[in-house]
């Protein structure tokens, strides 16, 4: 499986989102450190969700960071995240 | 004191009003995310210490555990823990980082 497919599983599955969105941007950052050949290493996430209602935008992205533990420490090198309650998503 | 980087950590962020750990230096980033921060910065006049978690393996990882935050940047005001780029950007954009800067007594220039 990709890890864009494996991020979205996991969020999906903890996070009930009532929107997601995983881009894989790793082409943007092509030759910086971290990145490397065929993708996989820099995303941008959006997520709007339930949980997310009263909490901080530290505690928001550290639940995002926990379940994403496994990809942060093996080739994901940067998360960019937005990650949003549903009163405040003006996309919907 | 059994663990030197997290108490070289608690005093850089006890004796600096604004410290920014990132890769690269505020004049030469390394990274574009920390770049952003800087430019933040810079644009409202803060006065920070930025520094660069490149220079050293031990601090590089040991600022993850300090904060429970995976990734660089990380953005400290008055010792404690503020956000990383993604944070930092929203808080700028809505307002809420200058509210946050000044009522935690840093100053800041509004560029005319």
């Amino acid at each position: 499986m990709k890890t864009a497919e494996r991020i979205e599983e996991k969020l999906t599955a903890a996070l009930s989102p009532l929107r997601l969105t995983v881009v894989d941007d790793s082409h943007k950052h092509e030759g910086h450190s971290g990145w490397r050949e065929g993708g996989g290493t820099h995303f941008r996430v959006e997520v709007v969700s339930e949980l997310f209602d009263g909490k901080s935008r530290v505690d928001r992205q550290r639940m995002v960071y926990n379940l994403l533990a496994d990809e942060l420490s093996d080739t994901v090198h940067a998360l960019q995240l937005k990650t949003l309650a549903p009163l405040e998503d003006t996309r919907r | 004191m059994d663990n030197p980087v997290a108490e070289r950590i608690k005093q850089d962020i006890s004796d600096n009003d604004v410290v920014l750990f990132m890769k690269g230096t505020p004049v030469f980033p390394q990274c574009g995310f920390s770049a952003t921060v800087v430019q933040v910065l810079s644009h409202l006049g803060v006065k920070f210490k930025g520094i660069d978690v490149l220079q050293d393996p031990g601090l590089r990882q040991g600022i993850k555990d300090f904060s429970n935050w995976p990734t660089v940047p990380q953005l400290y005001v008055k010792g404690e823990f503020v956000g990383g780029c993604d944070i930092i950007r929203e808080m700028f954009q809505s307002g809420e980082l200058q509210e946050h800067l000044s009522s935690a007594g840093v100053e800041t220039q509004t560029a005319a």
